[in-house]
């Protein structure tokens, strides 16, 4: 089982509801956030075009921050979900630094804290609240190893990237263009 | 540290700013530290039904308790067609006006010591009392008419039946005459009907959506960004046409970058187009419509050609997008917008959309216009109000004929007294609408206030309309009440319920009560027969087959439609419209009669002087008015708004990006803080954009106070729309300036 995301930049207008369902949610304290939007413009006016994101953990198949965490506070469970255990987590930062997407951040009592998939909702056959939120149903969760699931066949049928692929994470966030 | 915005190269539209107000997020102390990420959330200990009160569009949905009982998230109700489960981040965030620590807490009562004005708390007797009192000499010496209610929210409704009551209809909100007004009254005048909330637009089922200034997808209308997402899935055609590359813009097949002020001569340019190359749909306006030939004849000299000259779109992207609407026809939306009070000839403008869409035949159609239809349910048993001596209508004789809602705009103007006018209104009433914000023109309105024997503000929240009020009353958040039912047209009949998911904090309480309290002061309390809210609802409830209980569980009822008409034209049956012909009036008998153009015509507007920019105001989909800038979540979201600049323009000024500037209109009126610069090609060079809602001077919402800048203080000019009284609010310039000035600086 490999736990992943599809995410249609076709259809996301940035309105940020990830972030403030994520934040309620996962009760993150105000002025934190484990996901975030992003907007990128190009051309000059009036030849433009644009692409809006929500970005989060990338949940990565070869993730570094696992790797380089001192304490095994950084692992994967099962379906491929890279969680922290806030007791073992020492808030030493390394995996901060290791992480090419920016995604973790010191939680203010101390330890790591990142997007989970919303682990406690998946658990229970729910879709992550960003996903679940979503006005524009451009996200899509589930388990790219079932070649049957809706993510696996939009894969198949869409054109898609992941970012920093040559980071060789191997992420588990796919963007739908 | 929280993450900080400069580590990665694009904009990141959430911000992430505030991070030492962490410790002030009550939900945040539940968390334990102690245990893995899949065991330290609570789970729902109970869940209260609801319905958003952050905007209009009134989603229904769940606010969700913890194991505390306190209210930990708010999600939406799968049964409600508002929101299909799906609220927006305002309605998400909506936890935050709930624990907004700078709401208002307890009456206020303005008071003079030692020569000083100032509000001294008061008790909710002492406030109802001093009301009573002072609405009782206006009625004595002036008339009950003399009092307004301004109102924006669930909270008018109990007002409302107070005021008109006491002898008052003067009850009216910003939303008709700075908003939807004239789009109501164009499509009244066209099709004996109007477009009402939630729009009866077909989205979801279309195969051409036409956008004209309408950025779906930054204003927030949950459904319809839902179903424009529904007809992107599809392939649907989408057409946008705005001076922005908007959100809507970047998702569309065709952006017609158009010069600001100049829709009106697209408009007529397509109009032309489809019937000179007969793209109309022949059997339909056959059928249903009124004055073809005479629109035909009033279109001739309207070519692509003419309007490239005008508008700068070029004359094949005219004809082409004229043609993939027809193609698409009657399956094509010429969008009727929602704030369409733009240059005072916003009701023809509405008429030209109208028609281009009776030529298409998408009103009554799949894919166009549906036929939303409402539950009907019982009125309470009380008494008939009184028939008023005198209207708002009374201070404007001859003008503004076809208004057919109260002009907020229009009580403020007749408050300030004029020789020969009827009616000066005496008393303000307002509830959950800023007016410093929402009217144009804001020395106007101070004027206004200072002619006022009373004036009431009841919020949640210090706005600054609270500051010059003589009783400021709080009123709790839509999370600590009941309220009137949602009954709601759409697809199929629905009604909501919301139930309070928590006692009112501090000491804050519902409009219901303080109106039916208020009542009982000023002898009316026959108008509020319940002693109880919940009485009331559950007596409503029990005339349409439900109960308050039976609503607790569920929050939305949903019903069969009584008529099998959602497309009442699909097959093209006999109709008869509510107009004088009975016909589709693409000539308005309705407008000749009043003696306004019965065919849309194009004007040219002012263009800004040398060294000034046209400005134009927006949504984000984070905010709404001005309402949430306070709001703990949403600011996090956006705590602030950028002038949005053009690379050339900046370039010419030196300008660049998060630079503060302060922006100066024609008038000479400066903002009261500085604006950061937002350098982006997605703004024309003749025109900058803002974000409506942010600047405010109320030191009392400490998140919100100096924060970006205020479009509503450059505002000073409209242009009244002859027709229905809407102000016109894109007649304003700025300028730049770079240094802070000596005046008008915070």
């Amino acid at each position: 089982m490999r736990y992943a995301m599809a995410i249609d930049t076709k259809k996301c207008v940035g309105c940020s509801d990830c972030v403030v369902a994520c934040q309620t949610e996962n009760n993150v304290p105000i002025g934190y956030c484990r996901d975030w939007v992003v907007e990128a413009t190009s051309g000059t006016y009036p030849d433009l075009s644009m692409e809006i994101r929500s970005e989060r953990c990338n949940q990565c198949t070869n993730a570094p921050c696992v790797r380089c965490c001192p304490t095994e506070a950084s692992h994967i469970v099962d379906g491929g979900i890279v969680v922290v255990d806030h007791d073992e987590c020492i808030g030493c930062k390394a995996c901060i630094t290791s992480c090419p997407y920016d995604a973790r951040f010191v939680h203010p009592e101390g330890y790591v804290d990142k997007c989970t998939f919303c682990i406690h909702r998946v658990e229970k056959g729910e879709n992550p609240a960003c996903v679940s939120v979503c006005p524009t149903k451009c996200m899509y969760f589930g388990d790219t190893d079932d070649l049957n699931s809706e993510i696996s066949q939009l894969l198949r049928k869409r054109k898609w990237k992941t970012l920093i692929p040559e980071a060789g994470t191997e992420p588990n966030i796919y963007y739908l263009t | 540290m929280p993450k900080t915005l400069n580590r990665r190269d694009f904009i990141r539209i959430s911000s992430l700013g505030l991070g030492g107000l962490a410790a002030a997020n009550p939900i945040f102390d539940w968390l334990s530290g102690s245990v893995m990420a899949n065991e330290s959330l609570q789970e729902t200990i109970k869940r209260i039904p609801t319905y958003c009160e952050v905007c209009f569009w009134k989603c229904a949905g769940w606010a969700h308790l913890n194991d505390k009982g306190d209210i930990w998230k708010l999600t939406g109700n799968d049964d409600d067609p508002h929101c299909n489960g799906r609220l927006c981040p305002r309605g998400t965030g909506g936890v935050g006006m709930y624990y907004d620590d700078d709401r208002l807490k307890t009456p206020l009562i303005r008071t003079e010591v030692d020569g000083k004005q100032i509000f001294k708390e008061a008790s909710w007797n002492e406030a109802f009392d001093f009301i009573a009192k002072k609405m009782k000499k206006i009625a004595d010496e002036h008339g009950p008419e003399c009092i307004a209610l301004f109102s924006h929210g669930s909270g008018g409704k109990h007002f409302g039946r107070m005021l008109k009551a006491f002898g008052s209809q003067n009850i009216t909100a910003p939303s008709y005459a700075q908003c939807r007004g004239p789009r109501e009254v164009g499509f009244f005048a066209t099709y004996g009907e109007g477009i009402g909330s939630p729009e009866r637009v077909d989205i979801r089922d279309t195969d051409c959506l036409v956008l004209i200034g309408s950025h779906i997808g930054e204003n927030m209308h949950n459904g319809q960004v839902q179903e424009m997402s529904d007809a992107i899935d599809k392939g649907s055609t989408i057409i946008t046409v705005d001076p922005r590359f908007s959100t809507a813009a970047s998702k569309s097949k065709h952006w017609l970058p158009i010069k600001p002020s100049t829709d009106m001569a697209l408009l007529l340019s397509w109009i032309h187009v489809i019937i000179n190359n007969e793209w109309y749909d022949k059997k339909y306006v056959d059928k249903y419509t009124f004055g073809l030939d005479e629109l035909k004849e009033h279109v001739k000299s309207y070519t692509p050609e003419w309007a490239y000259g005008i508008t700068t779109i070029k004359p094949h992207v005219i004809r082409k997008t004229a043609k993939e609407m027809a193609n698409a026809a009657p399956s094509v939306i010429i969008h009727p917008g929602r704030h369409v009070t733009w240059y005072g000839d916003d009701t023809q403008r509405l008429r030209a959309v109208a028609i281009l869409n009776a030529l298409l035949g998408s009103w009554g159609r799949r894919g166009g216009f549906y036929n939303p239809e409402k539950k009907k349910v019982a009125k309470l048993n009380i008494p008939r109000f009184p028939k008023p001596q005198k209207t708002w209508r009374d201070a404007f004789p001859g003008k503004f004929k076809l208004a057919g809602l109260a002009l907020a705009s229009g009580i403020c103007d007749a408050t300030i007294p004029a020789a020969g006018r009827d009616c000066s209104f005496k008393g303000w009433i307002v509830n959950g609408t800023n007016l410093i914000s929402t009217l144009p023109n804001q020395a106007n309105t101070i004027e206004a206030i200072q002619n006022l024997d009373l004036m009431v503000a009841i919020d949640t929240m210090p706005m600054e309309i609270t500051g010059y009020a003589d009783v400021v009353l709080p009123e709790c958040t839509y999370l600590e009440r009941y309220d009137n039912l949602r009954i709601s047209g759409h697809r199929e009949p629905t009604i909501a319920l919301r139930a309070p998911a928590a006692e009112p904090k501090y000491n804050s309480k519902s409009a219901w009560w303080m109106a039916k309290e208020l009542s009982n002061r000023l002898g009316l309390g026959d108008y509020f027969p319940f002693e109880e809210e919940e009485e009331e609802l559950d007596w409503q409830l029990k005339q349409v087959g439900s109960s308050l209980e039976e609503m607790k569980k569920i929050g939305v009822k949903k019903y069969n439609r009584q008529y099998d008409d959602l497309y009442p034209l699909e097959g093209l049956p006999d109709y008869e419209f509510n107009t004088n012909s009975g016909k589709i009036e693409l000539y308005s008998t309705a407008m000749e009669d009043e003696g306004y153009d019965p065919l849309p015509k194009y004007t040219a507007h002012e263009e800004p002087p040398t060294d000034f920019y046209r400005l134009i105001y927006g949504r984000a989909p984070m905010h709404t008015f001005s309402r949430t800038a306070n709001n703990p979540n949403l600011t996090d979201l956006m705590d602030e708004n950028k002038v949005w600049v053009n690379p050339k323009v900046a370039k010419e000024w030196g300008l660049k990006n998060n630079q503060e500037v302060w922006l100066e209109n024609q008038d000479g009126v400066v903002t009261s803080f500085p604006i950061k610069v937002r350098v982006t090609e997605r703004i024309r060079w003749d025109s900058v954009y803002m974000v409506h809602g942010f600047g405010h001077t109320d030191k009392r919402m400490s998140r919100a106070y100096g924060k970006g800048a205020s479009d509503s203080e450059l505002i000073t000019r409209t242009k009244v729309d002859p027709v229905m009284g809407g102000t016109g609010m894109r007649v304003n310039f700025v300028t730049f300036l770079t240094e802070a000035p000596t005046k008008g600086a915070a």
